[in-house]
């Protein structure tokens, strides 16, 4: 298993936690990451409300960065927003040729091409079908048992591109979840948005979509998360939401490979858990004690 | 050509655009399976339904002082469910281009937190976060708003998510030429 390894910018920064632990499982699981060099910004939700061709032109950027090192290898991708504009860059130049023919012009000035072909995989999409379950229980030392987990999948990674599970009602989590000897937290949010950017714009918007989901997952010991922008969403407002419907609606959040690693007895270093802004009193208490580790 | 202010014949750049944009739900037929999957719905002054409609008439002003598109935040989920399986939430991005590049707005917010984001990325070639904020803040010139993040970006700065870097104030960005590029082929069209 070898990969283009496309950590994207939030990666860098406030999801530094989730760099750490995508490196340090997929390292434990066998798989080698190969960080594309000299990457730049997708363009997240920014770049399409100024210019398509822009929108474009930024993923298409890192495509031809990987399409020319003559590596064969899967592109993987950990962030949801990230990997919806590089599938759309790809999808789109591989459907329109007059688009590939400009956004082609404009990587020129980078002595870049990009003819298509490269497979955009998310961190969801391999964890679940190149890794899969069985490897995950083999791997794993410690079983969660008794741990209860809400599978959060958010949008991205199953719309509008529906490659590798149910965009409305998705299980792909299930199953490695299981593996872990945890259990899968009963709810139907898991495939609801959580404001994304609309977070930091229209909080007011944000702030009620986050609230749902929080108030579902209650009775969970924890929410998993594959996408650094939920995951911030769901940390940062618990505090607000619980004052905005009178009732604590405070939960742990951990990134998948986060959890995984638990399970597996990963070293703390690639966990980063100190770096989460979201652990209740009481996860804190399971993890002390051992009881999840 | 319904819209009143057109009748004179005076087309402005933000009614050419919108017919191109029309074009993308030109087939919808009112269901509203739009409307019912939106988790933004309720907060917004007309529901997407009834945007689509203004859309295919070319009613510049009722769109575009609407605050609906903005309210959208790209789940995807009516693009997935459209029964006749049109482009929306790109069309939904397509109106925020619009407005942006026409000055359509009356909350800065949003406009102004995307441009700070792509000027930062034209630089580095990535996004570095601390400094993108403070651009975004800058550019607002309302302290309220700066203050509101100012616990988050303290919780963010003692756990070490945001490196304090150094900013460049000369010398050429990262993706200028890419930049330059796509404007330049942009205005050819």
């Amino acid at each position: 298993m070898k990969y283009f390894y496309y950590p994207g910018c939030s990666l860098e920064g406030s999801a530094k936690e989730y760099d750490i632990s995508v490196r340090a499982l997929m390292g434990a699981l066998g798989a080698e990451l190969e960080e594309l060099d000299d990457w730049t910004c997708c363009g997240a939700s920014a770049a399409d409300t100024s210019s398509y061709l822009l929108s474009m032109a930024l993923p298409a950027r890192n495509l031809a960065l990987a399409a020319k090192t003559g590596m064969h290898a899967d592109f993987l991708v950990p962030c949801s927003a990230c990997y919806l504009n590089l599938m759309r860059a790809d999808d789109h130049m591989s459907h329109d040729s007059r688009t590939a023919d400009l956004v082609n012009e404009v990587l020129k000035e980078e002595e870049l091409s990009y003819k298509g072909g490269l497979r955009v995989r998310h961190l969801l999409d391999v964890l679940a079908r190149d890794v899969g379950p069985e490897k995950i229980a083999a791997a794993t030392k410690k079983s969660l048992t008794g741990l209860s987990v809400a599978p959060y999948y958010g949008c991205q990674a199953l719309r509008p591109y529906s490659v590798f599970d149910n965009p409305e009602q998705p299980t792909s989590m299930d199953a490695l979840i299981r593996a872990l000897g945890a259990d899968v937290h009963d709810w139907s949010m898991g495939a609801k948005c959580c404001g994304a950017g609309l977070m930091t714009t229209k909080e007011e918007v944000a702030l009620n979509l986050v609230a749902d989901i929080l108030d579902a997952a209650q009775g969970a010991d924890c929410i998993a998360t594959v996408c650094p922008m939920c995951q911030m969403n769901l940390e940062i407002s618990q505090k607000k939401v619980s004052k905005m419907r009178g009732k604590d609606l405070g939960i742990s959040v951990l990134y998948l490979p986060q959890l995984i690693g638990l399970g597996m007895e990963l070293p703390a270093d690639g966990l980063r858990l100190d770096l989460n802004l979201a652990l209740t009193e009481s996860f804190q208490r399971l993890l002390a004690a051992g009881a999840v580790r | 050509m319904v819209h009143s202010e057109a009748r004179d014949m005076h087309m402005s750049a933000s009614d050419v655009a919108l017919i191109e944009v029309g074009k993308n739900v030109q087939a919808c037929m009112q269901c509203g399976t739009c409307t019912g999957s939106c988790g933004s719905a309720d907060k917004m002054d007309i529901t997407p339904r009834q945007l689509w409609k203004l859309v295919q008439g070319g009613f510049r002003e009722e769109v575009f002082n609407s605050r609906t598109f903005w309210l959208c935040s790209s789940c995807y989920f009516c693009t997935l469910r459209c029964p006749r399986g049109l482009p929306l939430t790109d069309t939904m991005a397509a109106l925020k281009r619009i407005a942006t590049a026409e000055g359509w707005f009356k909350d800065r917010k949003s406009p102004f937190f995307y441009r700070a984001f792509l000027d930062i990325v034209r630089k580095y070639g990535r996004v570095r976060e601390a400094e993108m904020m403070g651009k975004y803040f800058l550019a607002l010139a309302n302290p309220a708003v700066a203050l509101s993040f100012t616990p988050l970006g303290i919780k963010l700065m003692v756990k070490g998510k945001i490196a304090l870097q150094m900013p460049s104030f000369s010398g050429p960005g990262k993706l200028d030429n890419l930049y330059r590029k796509v404007m330049e082929l942009e205005a050819a069209q």
